[in-house]
């Protein structure tokens, strides 16, 4: 059995956005029936927390080499490309 | 129905075919309209406009207009609260994801929240207000505060 996944949601101050992101994200993979823990920080602290998640999701730049893949996205937000953003997280979850 | 968003949104701080010359100009109406009516500090005001220069908060939406989310650390606000302002002309505000590309912007929404993952329904309602192209030209064409809530009100 596989360990629930864990997606680091970054944005500029851990406050707004990454909470709407978060839960988007959880609501989505839920309806796909992929388990995943969600973890809300700010853009700053995401080197620090990388090592400790699967993917990251981010609506504002985040350092390269992280280690672990980042999906740099607004869709969840805006919504323009929100599928292609569920299909290229369940993607990186499934490998 | 945006039913989080009619319950926190100032009728105050809703600023209607705004004139404004930047993306500072409108933080600071809205800023100073959500202080008067208690929900923040001052200190909110420059708080969010510093904040903006950092992190912007710029979203291109795909349609006929974009929007702008600003807001700043929970040390500055009081309670929570929502101001919002439709622009008669679009002003630049940079893009949250990249901030080197500018936004022309003609909807935005201050936020204040007193706590980080908080006031979840209203910002998943401001997201679904964002997606939904039908809210976002019934918001830009109100002339007055009922007709921003008729535009809320709809099912989106």
């Amino acid at each position: 059995m596989v360990g629930v996944k864990r997606i680091l949601v970054a944005c500029g101050t851990a406050i707004a956005t990454s909470t709407v992101v978060a839960r988007a994200i959880e609501e989505a993979l839920k309806e796909r029936g992929i388990d995943i823990t969600t973890r809300q920080c700010k853009a700053s602290e995401v080197k620090s927390l990388a090592s400790d998640a699967d993917l990251i999701v981010t609506t504002t730049p985040v350092p390269d080499n992280l280690g672990v893949p980042v999906i740099h996205t607004l869709a969840f937000l805006t919504g323009i490309g929100k599928e292609d953003a569920i299909e290229q997280i369940v993607e990186i979850l499934s490998k | 129905m945006s039913q989080a968003i009619l319950k926190l949104l100032e009728p105050h701080a809703v600023l209607l075919g705004a004139n404004v010359a930047d993306s500072t100009e409108i933080i600071r109406l809205l800023g100073t309209e959500l202080y008067k009516a208690g929900y923040v500090k001052e200190s909110f005001i420059d708080a969010a406009i510093d904040r903006e220069s950092r992190l912007p908060t710029g979203l291109p939406l795909g349609g006929s207009f974009n929007a702008a989310i600003p807001h700043t650390d929970i040390e500055h606000v009081v309670k929570p609260g929502l101001a919002l302002a439709t622009l008669k002309n679009p002003v630049s505000f940079q893009n949250m994801a990249i901030p080197s590309e500018t936004v022309q912007v003609s909807l935005v929404f201050l936020l204040a929240l007193e706590q980080p993952k908080a006031q979840i329904e209203m910002l998943q309602e401001i997201a679904g207000v964002l997606q939904t192209p039908r809210v976002v030209s019934a918001l830009m064409s109100a002339k007055q505060f009922n007709d921003v809530i008729d535009a809320l009100k709809v099912e989106e």
